[in-house]
C-alpha cells in the first residue's frame, strides 16, 4: 500500500508556541491601541466637556460615527481605501490606527463623565487655594474623576482587547488569525478555539483582577 | 483692606447684587446675614474672583480683582475660602489635603509643605488625624480640615461661605469654635452665616443683605438691638 498523502496533521507543541506568539501580538496591538486611544480619548473628552458647543458640533459627530459603525467595517474600509489617498499601511498599522480611533471614541465619553463627576464646588475650592486651571485638572479632577470612571475605562480596554481579534480580517496574524490557520491544517476547531479562548482569558483576567484590587484600595 | 465699590452681579437676567459698597479693614471680623438668595454668598465669590462681575470693582490691598492684568491665582493665595460643602480631596489623607496647595502653588518642598500642614491641622484640633482619609472624618472634622487647608496658604483674609450650614447640629459648635479662635488671633474674616449667636458675639460689624442690597451695616449691638431697617428687624424676628 502506498501511504496516503495527507494535508492534515494533529495539534502539536509547536502549535502551542505559534498560538503563544500570536497572543503576544494580540497583546502588543491592544496595548498600543489602548494606550494611544486613551490619551487621545481623554483629550477629546476634555474638549467635549470644555468646548461645549464647538466640540459638540465638530468632535462629537465624528466620534459618534466611529462608535456606531461596526469595527470590522471600519477596518476593511480603512485598509482598502487608505492606499487610495496615498497611505500605504500594512495590516498591523491599519489595525492600530482604527483600534486607536475606536478606543478614543469610547474613552472620550468616559473621560467627559469623569470630569463631570467632580463637583463644581470641589473645583472652586481648589481654585480658591490659588491653583491654576491646569493644576486643578491635574491634581484634583484627574485623580478624583479618574477613579470615578476607572471601572468604565477597564471595561473599554478589555472590550478593545477582545475586539482586536477583528484585525485578523486584514491578515495580521494575531490570536484569532493564528487559530484559523491551525484549524485549516489540523481540522480540530474545538480544541484550538478552546486554547485561543484560554489565551484571551489569560490576557484579560490579570487586568480585571488588578483593576478590582485597585478599586478596593481606593475605597479604603 | 478689601474695598468693594458699586458692585453689580447678574446671573443671566437675575440681578443678584445691586450696587454694593463695602470696606473691610485688616483685622476686622464682618458677618454677613440675610435670607437665602439675598446675594451674600455671591458677594464672597466676587471677592476672590470665582464669579465675574458686571459693574463696579473689588480691590484687595489695592489690587483690582477683576482687572484684566491681575494674576488672580496669586491674589487668591491671600484670600482663604471655606465653603458650605467641605470639599475635602477624597483621594488624599488629611495631611496631604493640606500640604497639596503649599507644594504645587507655592512651590514648597515636600517636607516643608508637610510641616506646614501638620502645624495647621494641629491648630484646628486635628493633630491626631494626619494620616486619616476624609471618608473617616466627621463633617465637622472635614470642615476644620478645610479651614486648615485654607490657612496653610497663609492667607491674609478668610472668607467663610455658610461654613456650618451643611453640618449636623451637634457638629456646628466645633467649627464655630475654630472660627472664633481665628478671630481672636486677629484674622480678617468675612463670614456669611446663619449663626446669629456667632455673628453677635464675634463680629466687629454685621451686614444685613436683602434682595441683593446691603440694607444695613453696623456693630452687632445696632443690628441685633436697634436695627434701623424694617427688613432687618423682620428677618431677625423670624430667625430667632
Amino acid at each position: 500500500m502506498e501511504p496516503t498523502l495527507t494535508f492534515f496533521s494533529g495539534f502539536g507543541v509547536n502549535d502551542l508556541w505559534f498560538l503563544g506568539e500570536a497572543a503576544l501580538r494580540t497583546m502588543w496591538i491592544s496595548v498600543l491601541s489602548i494606550s494611544l486611544g486613551t490619551v487621545i480619548g481623554v483629550l477629546f473628552g476634555w474638549l467635549l466637556y470644555e468646548g461645549k458647543l464647538t466640540a459638540a458640533l465638530t468632535v462629537a459627530p465624528v466620534l459618534d460615527v466611529f462608535r456606531s459603525v461596526p469595527l470590522i467595517i471600519q477596518l476593511v474600509l480603512f485598509y482598502n481605501f487608505a492606499p487610495i489617498v496615498g497611505l500605504n499601511l500594512d495590516a498591523f498599522a491599519s489595525g492600530v490606527v482604527i483600534l486607536t480611533i475606536y478606543t478614543a471614541a469610547l474613552v472620550a465619553n468616559v473621560a467627559r463623565g469623569g470630569i463631570e463627576a467632580v463637583d463644581t464646588s470641589m473645583r472652586r475650592a481648589a481654585r480658591s487655594l490659588g491653583m491654576t486651571y491646569w493644576q486643578d485638572l491635574r491634581h484634583v479632577v484627574l485623580p478624583i474623576g479618574g477613579r470615578a470612571v476607572f471601572p468604565a475605562w477597564v471595561g473599554v480596554a478589555l472590550g478593545v482587547m477582545k475586539d482586536s481579534a477583528l484585525v485578523s480580517v486584514l491578515g495580521y496574524v494575531e490570536l484569532l488569525k493564528a487559530s484559523q490557520i491551525l484549524i485549516t491544517r489540523t481540522q480540530e476547531p474545538f480544541l484550538i478555539l478552546s486554547v485561543a479562548g484560554a489565551f484571551y482569558f489569560a490576557l484579560s483576567y490579570p487586568i480585571s483582577r488588578y483593576a478590582a484590587s485597585l478599586e478596593k484600595r481606593w475605597a479604603q | 483692606m478689601i474695598e468693594i465699590r458699586d458692585l453689580h452681579k447678574y446671573f443671566g437676567a437675575l440681578h443678584v447684587l445691586k450696587g454694593i459698597d463695602l470696606e473691610v479693614q485688616k483685622g476686622e471680623v464682618l458677618s454677613v446675614i440675610g435670607a437665602s438668595g439675598s446675594g451674600k454668598s455671591t458677594l464672597l465669590y466676587c471677592i476672590n474672583g470665582l464669579e465675574v462681575i458686571q459693574q463696579g470693582s473689588v480691590a484687595v490691598d489695592e489690587t483690582d480683582v477683576h482687572a484684566k492684568g491681575t494674576d488672580i491665582n496669586k491674589l487668591r493665595q491671600k484670600l482663604g475660602m471655606v465653603f458650605q460643602q467641605w470639599n475635602s480631596f477624597p483621594h488624599l489623607t488629611a495631611l496631604e489635603n493640606v500640604a497639596l496647595a503649599p507644594k504645587i502653588v507655592k512651590g514648597k518642598s515636600r517636607a516643608e509643605a508637610r510641616e506646614i500642614a501638620a502645624k495647621q491641622l494641629a491648630h484646628v484640633g486635628l493633630g491626631e488625624k494626619l494620616d486619616v482619609y476624609p471618608s473617616a472624618l466627621s463633617g465637622g472634622q472635614q470642615q476644620r480640615l478645610a479651614i486648615a487647608r485654607a490657612l496653610a496658604m497663609e492667607p491674609e483674609y478668610m472668607l467663610f461661605d455658610e461654613a456650618t450650614s451643611a453640618l449636623d447640629p451637634e457638629l456646628v459648635g466645633e467649627v464655630l469654635d475654630t472660627m472664633r479662635l481665628l478671630a481672636e488671633e486677629g484674622m480678617t474674616m468675612i463670614c456669611v452665616t446663619h449663626e446669629m449667636g456667632f455673628a453677635r458675639d464675634v463680629s466687629d460689624r454685621v451686614a444685613f443683605f436683602h434682595q441683593g442690597v446691603m440694607e444695613e451695616i453696623g456693630p452687632p449691638e445696632q443690628i441685633f438691638g436697634n436695627a434701623k431697617s424694617e427688613h432687618t428687624r423682620k428677618f431677625l424676628a423670624n430667625v430667632r
